[in-house]
């Protein structure tokens, strides 16, 4: 089975330098797509493989670069990676950063390339001290072999790339506020329409795309988009980085094909359940989707597959609940983080969000009244899609929902017994 | 007043940006880096260099949770609270720390020595429960190792 993304990355190896992973083929797709191809051929390419986003959304990445506008007279254009990685049980793209920083820098050329951008800038997270080492080493070589900088490869292109560490915040992940944050502003979210791509960082046209997602790039210059497509066991294309945290025996993180079971990844890759500990459901991709339970095992890792099952993908990364843990404090734990991050533009979200924590923890503490299951049900609703200013509140009310539904007889008890089952 | 070597650095960065008032946060984080923390002597600092108001620095000082307007302990100790830390046990590690420095989150040691906060999600959360000391990670944590750690740092 062929896993590109993270074939040249080893446990406790220092990631390829350029040499190295230029001798391994690594910039082929960055040398074609300059030489051999228009930047609309590239776009037309990435649309045909149906690479869809890799932080989360699953928007189709080609179709995204092709909102960018490419007349001549465009002007400054920008190009920057999402790599403020920050959902919570979410650590794939640090794995991408620290293992194989030229394999990013080699994609988004391509990207840049492919939307006519000049300067390119890496938002990442304050807290992946490593990976930024290694970043800045990574495009330092890259702009000593002629990759980076002015007419590369002897073309005409010119790009330039730079890297932001982020101050944190989680809001931060979404990308206009992300936009405003490297504006050097308070990373509040921004209306849209515009879109990034007609008016972005500076007012400027800009595609914002996730680690993953850049990553995949030059391979798929290289490599074409049916091979891409025949990478995955569903319609979708390519393999993903799956990752599994909590009271599993082998908890990490695999490069494997969208379309493999939540089962397969759960039992084979992640060990199943620790000795002792019952399987009682799981997050599939981060703190912000829906839990999917027993019943869902055999549901495809795809975007739709999930979706269809009631939840959402997301970074693939899964939080396993076990029997050992009470699914109120669980919940609890995740609103409070969604309610300390709110970034208190949109009422809903600012004021609801803090309430929904506050029951949550009257809740566990033996404090909760039955009409709280209602107040709580109330919130979900009223922080669905559509009723928020960006997607942070939604996100925050999925697990929040399907809690409530999958686990409402332990919520019950705490009521009942006025006290959490799970203290003694 | 900013330093030589603050201004030569928050330019640098200035370099990256079309516009001077885009390297706040980077100014931010550098200025916080030779000072410990931000004043109020620190945003008009930084608000006169940057050619933007003291009041839209420091609304962009208080809104990032790594920028601390108030002084901080030699050393920062960041305890993950993430939702897979805590089905892994940071709770008890909490405790664990807490009762040795005998400080809660959100407080420094009387010696200045340790400031304790709570971090959520370091992206480890395969290696949970996980925490940043200053610029160090350190994960699978466990009373005996987070003992250790803490003691290295002076």
């Amino acid at each position: 089975m062929e896993k590109p993304l993270t074939q040249h990355i080893k446990p406790d190896a220092p990631p390829l330098t350029l040499k190295e992973y230029q001798k391994a083929g690594g910039y082929a797709g960055v040398e074609k797509a300059l030489k051999t191809m228009t930047p609309a051929e590239v776009t037309n390419l990435v649309k045909a493989s149906n690479l869809l986003g890799r932080g989360g959304a699953g928007f189709p990445t080609g179709t995204k670069w092709s909102l960018v506008p490419m007349d001549e007279n465009s002007g400054q254009k920008y190009l920057v990676c999402n790599a403020d990685e920050m959902e919570p049980g979410t650590f794939k793209d640090r794995y991408l950063l620290e293992g194989n920083p030229q394999q990013l820098i080699a994609g988004m050329i391509v990207a840049a390339y492919a939307i006519q951008a000049q300067t390119a800038y890496i938002f990442l997270r304050w807290a992946y001290k490593k990976a930024e080492a290694e970043l800045r080493k990574a495009i330092a070589e890259a702009y000593d072999a002629g990759l980076l900088g002015k007419n590369i490869l002897g073309t005409g292109f010119n790009l330039e790339m730079n890297v932001h560490s982020s101050a944190g915040r989680y809001i931060c992940g979404e990308e206009t506020a992300l936009l405003n944050s490297l504006e050097g502003k308070r990373a509040t979210p921004r209306t849209k329409p515009p879109f990034p791509a007609i008016s972005g960082l500076f007012g400027r046209p800009t595609v914002v795309n996730n680690v993953e997602t850049l990553s995949w790039l030059s391979h798929i210059v290289e490599k074409g988009a049916d091979w891409f497509k025949g990478l995955s066991l569903t319609e979708t294309g390519g393999t993903k980085l799956f990752g599994v945290s909590g009271k599993v025996k082998n908890p990490g993180l695999w490069e494997l094909p969208l379309g493999v079971t939540v089962r397969e990844v759960l039992e084979e890759h992640a060990g199943g359940m620790l000795a002792g500990h019952g399987f009682r459901g799981l997050l599939p991709g981060g703190a912000s989707t829906d839990f999917l339970i027993e019943q869902h095992l055999d549901v495809k890792m795809d975007f739709s597959t999930v979706a269809e099952a009631g939840s959402r993908m997301g970074t693939g990364t899964m939080i396993i609940l076990d029997d050992k843990t009470c699914p109120v404090a669980f919940l609890h734990n995740i609103e409070r983080f969604f309610a300390l991050e709110s970034c208190g533009f949109c009422t809903p979200c600012r004021e609801g969000l803090p309430w929904v924590e506050k029951i949550l923890a009257a809740i566990e503490s033996g404090k909760g009244r039955m009409e709280h299951l209602d107040i709580l049900k109330f919130h979900s609703k009223y922080m669905s899609p559509g009723n928020t200013f960006c997607a942070h509140a939604p996100g925050a009310v999925e697990p929040l929902q399907s809690g409530l539904n999958y686990f409402y007889d332990d919520f019950v008890s705490h009521i009942n017994l006025k006290k959490c089952p799970w203290k003694s | 007043m900013l330093s030589e070597e603050e201004k030569t650095e928050i330019l640098h960065e200035i370099n990256q940006y079309p516009f001077r008032s885009a390297a706040c946060i980077d100014a931010l984080k550098i200025v916080q880096l030779h000072r410990g923390w931000i004043s109020d002597e620190a945003v008009k600092d930084i608000a006169e260099f940057l050619a933007i108001s003291a009041e839209d620095v420091d609304a962009v000082a208080t809104f990032y949770s790594r920028i601390y307007r108030k002084p901080v302990g030699r050393n920062v100790i960041l305890l993950c609270d993430g939702v897979s830390c805590m089905v892994m046990g940071y709770e008890t590690i909490y405790e664990h720390i807490s009762k040795k420095l005998q400080i809660s989150f959100g407080q420094t040691t009387p010696d200045d020595r340790y400031t304790l906060l709570p971090i959520s999600c370091l992206g480890d959360c395969n290696h949970a429960p996980s925490m940043m000391i200053n610029n160090d990670l350190y994960n699978n944590l466990t009373y005996d190792s987070a003992d250790k750690i803490i003691e290295n740092y002076k």
